[in-house]
């Protein structure tokens, strides 16, 4: 198969960038999308020219590495795959296709395709996690889950963190991302101890970074690769209204000397 | 704006249910009779501020959240977004606009007669609202614009009223098709019901 590439090339954050058209030749409709930019690349630095930069890790759907804009969708034309699983036969032979880095004001640009998403670190950071004493380990059943629960927590969890939820949204909105993470603590005892204070600082952290706010057009949830979905938008959003609403004051210690 | 969103939502259908009385075959009286209470009853113009600053919040909550929203990707994609999503939800502003202009051609014609600001046209006496309506909708293309504004505004309230329970966190794996599904028939209930007023006059008459 053959195809026209049209790809974004960026030195910098600083640089301007722009689209640069490249002819790849002779590829397998079994390879990856991956491999067919290694092929480009090889082709690339025999030429001399600097290779295309790109985000990859595990190439098997599971790590939240890769990124990649093509053809106007996060991830590429398939449902529920991230770009590493994407293959060339998803593609017509002679098709022309658009590859973009992820756009979003707390998402820059490194380099060509590659972004800076510590962004999505930082919201992790400012509440994402549960607070446990070291020690020894408790008894599985020690607290009961309700099945239902446990599975949605799940599903939740299934986040990967790749941010094609952002990529894709008119608004460029982490919603979807932060609502998940919000939701698989929320739906388990042991996230519920710090769940007030858990979704008032990661919506605060996720509004300072600049991401957009959710005009509920669901392009998140058609694009994600683990097919989240925005009933954890409306779970944060609830979390968060009854939190404002109803959350206690926080006792603050003074020490006097 | 969500909240500012579903008053209106039930503002509509007040105003929708009184419009309709226009139909009944008694020279306006019962809308007249409708309208000169919405006019004194102290509650109701009590109501009206709140409807009002229900206006002003939605509009400007909407607008703010807009230009937030565009700021938040300084650099736009080459290529234009294919994701599957509802054309409706995409163009909530746009749509809202319209919506917009068209209430500012509304205020004209109606409040700002009955407050005195525009002088109202010969014959017609400035608290009238059944002979105005009639002035007006025999226009073929003041009618036409009406029904166009009206379209708008139902593909606003598609998406507004599920979109407005989303918001306010209301998704449950029971209900939340039945409020999709109330979003789309009051939708098209409260734009057909304000469409088919220029129609009756046009062909009635």
């Amino acid at each position: 198969m053959n195809f026209t590439l049209k790809i974004w090339r960026q030195k910098n954050g600083a640089d301007k960038g722009g689209l640069v058209t490249y002819e790849v030749k002779g590829i397998s409709p079994d390879s990856s999308f991956f491999e067919m930019l290694d092929m480009l690349n090889q082709q690339l630095i025999s030429q001399g020219v600097d290779p295309v930069a790109f985000d990859h890790d595990c190439r098997e759907g599971i790590c939240g590495t890769c990124s990649l804009y093509i053809n106007g969708r996060p991830h590429g034309p398939l449902k529920g795959v991230t770009t590493c699983q994407l293959h060339m036969r998803s593609f017509q032979d002679g098709e022309n296709i658009f590859i973009e880095p992820w756009r979003c004001g707390a998402f820059p640009v490194l380099k060509d395709l590659i972004v800076d998403r510590s962004a999505f670190d930082k919201i992790i950071q400012s509440g994402g996690y549960v607070t446990v004493n070291s020690g020894g380990i408790p008894d599985a059943n020690a607290i009961p889950v309700p099945k239902h629960d446990s599975d949605a927590s799940f599903d939740a969890a299934a986040c990967i963190g790749c941010g094609a939820c952002v990529a894709s949204c008119p608004n460029a909105s982490a919603m979807l991302f932060v609502s998940a993470k919000v939701s698989h603590f929320a739906l388990l005892p042991q996230g519920r101890v710090e769940g007030e204070r858990r979704v008032q600082n990661m919506v605060a952290t996720m509004d300072s970074l600049g991401f957009g706010n959710c005009s509920n057009t669901y392009a998140c949830e058609a694009e994600c690769p683990k097919e989240i979905s925005v009933a954890n938008i409306a779970r944060m959003n609830r979390e968060f209204l009854a939190a404002k609403v109803f959350a206690e004051k926080e006792k603050t210690i003074s020490f006097s000397m | 704006m969500a909240l500012a969103g579903l008053f209106l939502v039930v503002f509509l259908l007040v105003h929708l249910g009184i419009n309709l009385l226009l139909l009944a075959n008694d020279d306006g009286r019962a809308f007249s009779a409708a309208a000169s209470f919405m006019g004194t009853n102290p509650v109701i113009r009590g109501m009206e501020v709140v409807l009002f600053g229900g206006f002003l919040l939605h509009m400007l909550f909407g607008l703010l959240v807009s230009i937030r929203n565009r700021a938040s990707r300084p650099v736009r994609y080459q290529h234009r977004n294919l994701s599957e999503t509802s054309p409706l939800s995409r163009y909530m502003l746009h749509s809202g606009i319209i919506v917009t202009i068209f209430l500012a051609l509304h205020f004209i014609d109606f409040y700002f007669i009955k407050i005195g600001l525009v002088a109202p046209p010969a014959g017609v006496e400035r608290h009238d609202f059944y002979h105005r309506t009639l002035v007006l909708f025999a226009d073929k293309g003041y009618s036409a614009a009406y029904m166009v504004g009206f379209l708008f505004l139902g593909f606003h309230l598609n998406h507004a009223l599920q979109a407005a329970f989303q918001t306010m966190g209301f998704n449950h794996t029971k209900y939340t098709g039945a409020v999709k599904a109330a979003s789309t028939i009051y939708s098209v209930v409260v734009a057909g019901g304000f469409m088919i007023i220029p129609l009756w006059v046009m062909f009635s008459r």
